[in-house]
């Protein structure tokens, strides 16, 4: 039986591999056909007809007045002996924001880089991150995190909370995957507590927080800005209660907004959710980040209205509902969020669609979760 | 010399996993003895009749018996270390409680009758059973060394709580393995796929684990054979 199929992982990156050889050489407007007669299902020159890689060029409408940062998140490294799964899907994000054209100001990094918080695996993410040609800001997660509480994040990386001004907006990234000691208690190792962690669906762990300390921090930060000025937010967990039990769900959200209502122009970036995820809050915009490793489920209740489903992932097409993404900060200083889903259709979520102007509507789901 | 296996209720109720503990005499004393008695060294043994502490001097009073019966306890607690499972599984994972059962208790069971007869203590056999089933499963299907993955991947990193199995789908034709296809075939595949894991037999005890998780994880949801 186990010799009965090719691992369908196996048969896609043979034909991923013999569509990008078959490509390169191509000029931009041969590349345009190609992609096109993929896409309707003909044969490439060379009789490479690719049926689970079709070659889609994004169309970057590039705003003069605003900019873009592309993103990639959520890769849960294992170190390359134990998984080269995560490790390839990695590479493959990184490769295609450096093919980006023109290149984004930043690429931001939404937490998770490593599965178990393992030195060994943050230090092969960072070693593969540092090939991005843009400067990458970093944030942290939850499986970055609970091996030894951040040591050797910061170490790479610095400090997980901090802030920076970009063409006229305020970013802030913060540290939102707090947990209260569950560990002591119960005596749990390193290796067991970031177990514990590391499971979604896990009951034995705390609901993350950006807690007390990081509140009084962002306020801080805050105090300094005019309240006119765009603000974009990066958390790994949404920054609003969604579904606890998978901790999609900031403890403190609440407090949190607090801090944000004020600005005439807020968004928040996050992690954690691995899917197409967009909501909004007052007038405060939410957008989730696609995953490199694998997508979730959406959660049984609780999604916000505003969310238009990704389709259900196929298993039987590998990293099928993964990927990566931009934003675009707009002239107005809100954000549209593309998410560039690996072999499907780029899907685009407008702020002007968040903020329920006449935005085009990303497209309805056609096949949701079960 | 003398080998006492101790059957205390209460040290059988704790081995075996019933939290229910009954009165009884001295520990010491509702021990089974065997052999002659012999001047220096006694063997009490636990219900498992290998787990073994050696007494020079039997116990006297309840207090003495008690002494034993934890010193053996906590000789056999050492050497399982994963009694505690259901706890742990517990704590870490929620299993939907299967069907309440007591319906069938009280009315409609008449009396001089005995077959159909139901206890409390049926109920709560099948309760506690069939929970423990989908617990099993609980426990394989978050672990990657039960599944045997090669790339330390197990089912609850794409189906938390097992969300988006379906097991309420099958059988249904599924166009890439060109065959209908049951639960278990699905499984089957998730290992040897995403999980690089061997598939397992249909009789293999954690791929009836696993069902079973699966399948409690969709209560309430109605059978929809052949959906896609």
């Amino acid at each position: 039986m186990a010799r009965r199929y090719t691992p369908v992982e196996t048969r896609y990156y043979e034909e991923r591999e013999r569509a990008l050889r078959a490509l390169s050489g191509l000029s931009r407007r041969s590349f345009l056909k190609v992609a096109a007669a993929a896409a309707g299902g003909a044969a490439l020159a060379g009789g490479v007809s690719p049926h689970s890689f079709l070659p889609v060029r994004v169309a970057h409408a590039d705003d003069p007045k605003g900019f873009r940062f592309a993103y990639i998140s959520d890769s849960h490294l294992y170190d390359r002996k134990t998984n080269d799964r995560f490790v390839n899907a990695l590479l493959r994000a990184v490769d295609d924001v450096n093919r980006m054209d023109p290149q984004p100001d930043f690429v931001l990094y939404g937490g998770d880089l490593a599965q178990l918080g393992q030195p060994g695996e943050l230090a092969l993410g960072a070693q593969i991150l540092k090939e991005l040609k843009a400067p990458v800001k970093m944030m942290v997660g939850e499986h970055d995190w609970y091996l030894d509480l951040g040591e050797v994040w910061r170490d790479l990386f610095g400090a997980p909370q901090y802030s920076f001004d970009h063409k006229g907006v305020h970013f802030v990234t913060l540290m939102s995957v707090v947990e209260k000691d569950f560990w002591t208690a119960r005596k749990l190792s390193p290796m067991d507590r970031m177990k514990t962690v590391a499971g979604l669906d896990n009951g034995a762990q705390s609901p993350f927080e950006v807690g007390a300390e990081g509140r009084a921090w962002l306020a801080a930060d805050l105090a300094k800005v005019a309240k006119t000025t765009p603000l974009v937010v990066f958390s790994h967990s949404p920054l609003y209660k969604l579904y606890k039990k998978w901790n999609f769900w900031t403890d403190d959200a609440d407090e949190v907004q607090a801090l944000l209502r004020p600005f005439q122009k807020v968004t928040v970036i996050h992690g954690h959710t691995h899917q197409l995820l967009s909501n909004r809050i007052g007038n405060i915009h939410f957008h989730g980040m696609l995953s490199t490793a694998w997508p979730w489920p959406y959660a049984p209740e609780g999604l916000p209205e505003l969310t238009i489903q990704m389709d259900r992932p196929d298993p039987f097409n590998p990293q099928d509902g993964c990927g990566d993404g931009s934003f675009v900060v707009n002239e107005a200083g809100l954000v549209d969020a593309l998410y560039a889903l690996w072999n499907r259709n780029p899907v685009t979520v407008s702020s002007s669609y968040l903020a329920g102007k006449r935005g085009v509507a990303p497209p309805r789901t056609t096949r949701a979760g079960y | 010399m003398r080998t006492f296996v101790i059957v205390a209720a209460a040290l059988a109720a704790a081995a075996c996993g019933s939290k229910k503990s009954s009165p009884s005499g001295g520990a010491a004393g509702t021990g089974t003895a065997a052999g002659s008695a012999a001047a220096g060294s006694t063997e009490v043994k636990l219900c498992d009749n290998v787990t073994t502490v050696s007494l020079d001097t039997l116990p006297k009073d309840r207090a003495g018996g008690q002494a034993v019966a934890d010193a053996l306890m906590a000789q056999w607690r050492q050497a399982h270390p994963d009694q505690e499972w259901e706890a742990a599984v517990k704590r870490s994972w929620s299993v939907k409680p299967p069907a309440d059962n007591r319906a069938v208790l009280g009315d409609g069971q008449r009396a001089g009758v005995t077959y159909g007869r139901y206890t409390e203590r049926d109920v709560l056999i099948w309760a506690r059973e069939s929970e423990r089933a989908a617990m099993e499963g609980a426990r394989v299907f978050h672990s990657g060394d039960e599944l045997g993955s090669t790339i330390a991947v197990s089912c609850d990193m794409c189906h938390p709580d097992a969300a988006n199995t379906h097991p309420e789908t099958y059988p249904k034709f599924q166009v890439q393995l060109g065959r209908v296809v049951l639960l278990r075939d699905m499984i089957n595949w998730c290992l040897e796929h995403p999980v690089r894991a061997k598939p397992m037999a249909a009789d293999d005890p954690r791929m009836r684990a696993l069902e079973a998780y699966i399948l409690a994880q969709r209560k309430d949801v109605p059978l929809e054979y052949g959906k896609h």
